[in-house]
């Protein structure tokens, strides 16, 4: 634990790319194979579900501090982290066991899974006693799944190709899907034999936003535009007869979306689809809150694929039947992916249409983007390759301009992380019928004196003593940008707000100056219908397809 | 029983003897627990403070200002009143200030801490039916390590900057933290000790005071032969992103306070590092002075007021809230004011 300790400060302390890199390759050279993984593991995100409850571990560190639970929960509110409380609370034992992280992981986390609550109990406690302050933290980080340190995909990608001494995109390859930790990994993540697992995404090609004007990106001709689709950006992977749904945080979706999976794996070739699925219901685009309701469970139940029915909208096509299209013009792959796509198309897939026309006629379309529930448009240079990261001058997104009003702030929440113990998450009201309806959060967008003045206007105006939560006296404005409007019957207020986040102080006003809730019902958008003509038929059977494609 | 001590607008009041504990507007009479600006304001018609804050509190107040000093223990009659001052820990010539009325004491902490502390001298608890205590860092997140282990902490850093060509910038209150910060360090350090004008004024007022410190140099005197780097320099922390910190060159960056026990509060206001050291009682020396006094009755102002309250009613304790405008350690984040 103690090289996975001294790693995790050098990383947390550092803002040097180089430095970090270096640590990293240090750590992955000297390490057991097993904590190498381990490590990756955490370091990359990924979490393990230990099915022990947080009320619990609460609990059970407040009876080992020997506090009432109230003055445990009052400083988890001051500090914002449980695993750091814990650390600051729970008398630390003197004994330390000369463990590595793997066995604090295997030996210490992984039995938690399926074990009582009493079992659970014991191995905490027991933990706590036996691990130095610094180990303990993170050990405490791994257990209540907050592990987090300032290391990108890309940092480790980079530092596993150098630990290894094997090319990085290998390496960025096998990092991607599916692979478990465990001793054999680092050699399988750089050797050339072993091919990356084919069911895997490929890195994802992210636009920018567009800063610049349109005119300056040269001829139209030049560029392919599309909508901007207000959904979540997906790989879908064919591999043999299967489909795999992927996230672009590299979740597998496809349990969340049975019937683009069905779908997929009717196409008549292996490949790897890049699009967005959207939630669409009688060929209009449904709000992003309603895609919501498909994810974060592990079975949709019938109704909500019922009511929420969903599409994929195909973009790009990265790979067929094994051939590596990504170096290929956009052009070309667009080419191929119609090909492909066209003898599925249909309410369920379609291929995202062109918008036509030239700069001019794009700005018109941008401006009607919400009438088609996009978020704006995307401009993709005709000829460029199918790059991966955030890589500026191929792929655009120019969005469309945000809605604004002006709400009065009623109340706020104190975060977590870097904002422990800072009032930062605010909710904010508009007047209906002469009182202050809360209508929208957001935690983002004031400048770091703003958050600060705030602050200090919010402690000392609270009413509650205890607790994260203060009301505010209601007499702060501000203004809210926000992507669009919908009506919700899950919000109290009765609409939802997309992407709300802060965009000025309204000094100049007083509470009683803020808008009103008809200004918000007026912008929510008609139930929006897509335009262009992008359906295809729909094929159930497609002749020669669906038996099995891997024999053709 | 009458209120002995009750907050009005001016401040914290005794009726019965006239006078005011650390009132935050002018007043006729001020009893001054300690130097630091929340406390100790200017404008009052007469002072009463310890003999040993005396450098301090001119250095704050003004030459001229009419300060009566008495020794710590030592009692002042005022209309039957006996007021006296006793150790606070809290920094050179901090105090906490007995009042005693017909039989009735009460004590006001004033800010304390009962640590070590090679400045000042150690926290005295007194006995008494009331004691008005501060509660900054009211928490049981907050238990400060040995001075030993931050010493060494403290020196392994500044040690690492200079075998990196930096210069390690460290971060504390002028009045009181420098100076311990500077005690602390001793003579031991890999380099020469610079200080920021309101701390070196301060380190002043301590050397007058009989503080032994070591050897320091003032940032406005120029840089010392050989450059900067390797140096160790002490600044409040409103210097941070001003133009004044650029001279130095390459930086890292120590803020030294108890806030810096909770990583968030470093991290928020990106500092290489921090040093979790406070002139404030830790969250177990609340608890021990409080039971030290033997006080039926806790009053707790400026910090987790409502915590601190709670845990002592649950324990049987009288305890509530006392609404002062004092305002204990800042996190570094809200500006000191100019000496």
């Amino acid at each position: 634990m103690k090289a996975f300790s001294t790693l995790y400060r050098t990383l947390d302390g550092s803002k040097r790319t180089n430095q970090k890199i270096a640590a990293l390759v240090a750590y992955f050279r000297d390490c057991p194979p097993a904590d190498a993984a381990w490590a990756i593991h955490f370091l990359s995100g990924r979490r393990i579900k230990l099915g022990v409850r947080r009320a619990d571990i609460k609990a059970w560190a407040a009876q080992e501090a020997d506090i009432p639970q109230w003055l445990f929960d009052e400083s988890y509110n001051a500090v914002g982290d449980l695993a750091e409380t814990i650390n600051l609370i729970v008398p630390s034992g003197k004994e330390t066991l000369g463990h590595g992280l793997t066995w604090w992981i295997e030996e210490r986390l992984m039995p938690l899974v399926g074990a009582t609550p009493d079992q659970q109990r014991c191995l905490l406690v027991e933990s706590w006693k036996q691990l130095d302050p610094s180990g303990r933290f993170l050990w405490n980080k791994l257990l209540t799944g907050a592990f987090r340190v300032g290391v990108s995909r890309g940092l480790i990608t980079r530092a596993v190709s150098e630990a290894l001494s094997a090319p990085m995109a290998r390496v960025e390859e096998r990092l991607m899907g599916p692979w478990v930790p465990g001793p054999g990994l680092l050699a399988q993540l750089g050797d050339a034999a072993s091919a990356a697992d084919p069911a895997s995404p490929r890195p994802f090609f992210l636009a920018s936003p567009l800063q610049d004007k349109i005119t300056d990106l040269g001829p139209f001709n030049e560029w392919q535009a599309e909508w901007k689709w207000d959904g979540i950006r997906c790989q879908a992977v064919r591999r043999g007869r299967r489909a795999y749904l992927w996230s672009r945080g590299e979740e597998l979706v496809t349990e969340q979306f049975p019937e683009i999976a069905r779908l997929v794996e009717r196409l008549c070739h292996d490949c790897i689809i890049d699009g967005e699925i959207v939630a669409r219901r009688d060929g209009s685009i449904l709000p992003f809150h309603e895609l919501q309701k498909r994810l974060g469970r592990s079975v949709v139940p019938k109704r909500i694929l019922r009511e929420i029915p969903v599409a994929l909208i195909a973009y790009d096509l990265l790979e067929q039947d094994g051939t590596d299209f990504r170096d290929l013009p956009l052009s070309q792959r667009r080419g191929h992916l119609e090909e492909l796509v066209r003898p599925v198309a249909g309410d369920q897939i379609m291929i995202s249409p062109i918008v036509e026309g030239d700069w001019s006629e794009l700005e018109f379309q941008r401006s009607q983007a919400a009438q088609n529930f996009a978020e704006g448009l995307m401009l993709k240079r005709k000829t460029s390759p199918y790059r991966s990261g955030r890589v500026r001058g191929d792929w655009w997104k120019w969005k469309v301009d945000p809605y604004v009003i002006d709400a009065v702030l009623v109340q706020s929440r104190r975060g977590s992380g870097r904002r422990a113990g800072v009032f930062t998450d605010h909710t904010f009201a508009v007047w209906k019928n002469g009182v202050l309806v809360p209508v929208a959060s957001a935690y983002s967008g004031l400048t770091d004196a703003e958050m600060k003045e705030l602050n200090a206007i919010i402690k000392n105006s609270g009413l509650e003593q205890f607790g994260p939560v203060r009301t505010v006296k209601p007499e702060h404005v501000f203004e809210l940008a926000f992507e669009g409007v919908s009506r919700s019957a899950r919000h109290r207020s009765g609409v939802a707000l997309r992407f709300p986040r802060i965009s000025r102080w309204r000094r100049d006003k007083v509470a009683a100056e803020a808008d009103h809730f008809p200004a918000l019902e007026a912008m929510i958008t008609k139930t929006p219908v897509i335009k262009r003509e992008i359906t295809g038929e729909l094929f159930p059977d497609w002749p020669g397809c669906g038996t099995d494609p891997t024999s053709q | 029983m009458a209120e002995l001590l009750r907050v009005t607008t001016e401040g914290l009041y005794c009726e019965a003897g006239d006078f005011f504990i650390d009132p935050w507007r002018p007043v006729a009479r001020a009893v001054i627990t300690h130097g630091h600006a929340d406390h100790a304001r200017g404008g009052c018609a007469s002072y009463l403070a310890s003999v040993d804050g005396l450098p301090v509190l001119r250095a704050r107040l003004g030459a001229d200002a009419p300060i009566s000093t008495v020794a710590y223990g030592e009692t002042v009659q005022l209309n039957g009143v006996h007021i006296s001052l006793h150790p606070a820990g809290h920094i050179l010539g901090s105090a906490q200030v007995r009042v005693e009325h017909k039989g009735d004491v009460w004590v006001a902490s004033g800010d304390y801490k009962n640590g070590s502390d090679p400045t000042c001298l150690a926290m005295e608890p007194v006995r008494c039916r009331v004691f008005i205590s501060e509660s900054t860092f009211g928490l049981p997140i907050y238990r400060w390590n040995h001075d030993d282990i931050v010493r060494s902490e403290i020196l392994d850093w500044w040690t690492e900057c200079k075998n990196t060509g930096r210069v390690a910038l460290l971060l504390g209150y002028s009045l009181g933290k420098a100076q311990r910060l500077l005690a602390m360090v001793g003579h031991d350090g890999p380099g020469p000790i610079v200080e920021h004008a309101a701390v070196a004024s301060m380190t002043k007022a301590y050397r007058e005071a009989g503080v032994a410190l070591p050897q320091t140099r003032v940032a406005g005197e120029g840089m010392p032969e050989g450059g900067w780097a390797g140096s160790l320099v002490l600044a409040p922390p409103s210097v941070q992103g001003t133009p004044w910190i650029r001279k130095f060159g390459e930086i890292s960056t120590a803020f030294a306070s108890g806030w810096m026990q909770v990583r968030g509060a470093r991290r928020r206001q990106g500092f290489d590092r921090g040093f979790v050291v406070s002139d404030h009682a830790d969250w177990p020396g609340l608890l021990e002075v409080i039971a030290a006094t033997g006080a039926e009755r806790v009053l707790a102002t400026h910090g987790q007021v409502a915590v601190l309250s709670r845990y002592l009613s649950e324990k049987g304790i009288d305890a509530g809230p006392l609404a002062t405008r004092w305002s204990g350690e800042t996190d570094g984040t809200e500006s000191e004011p100019a000496p």
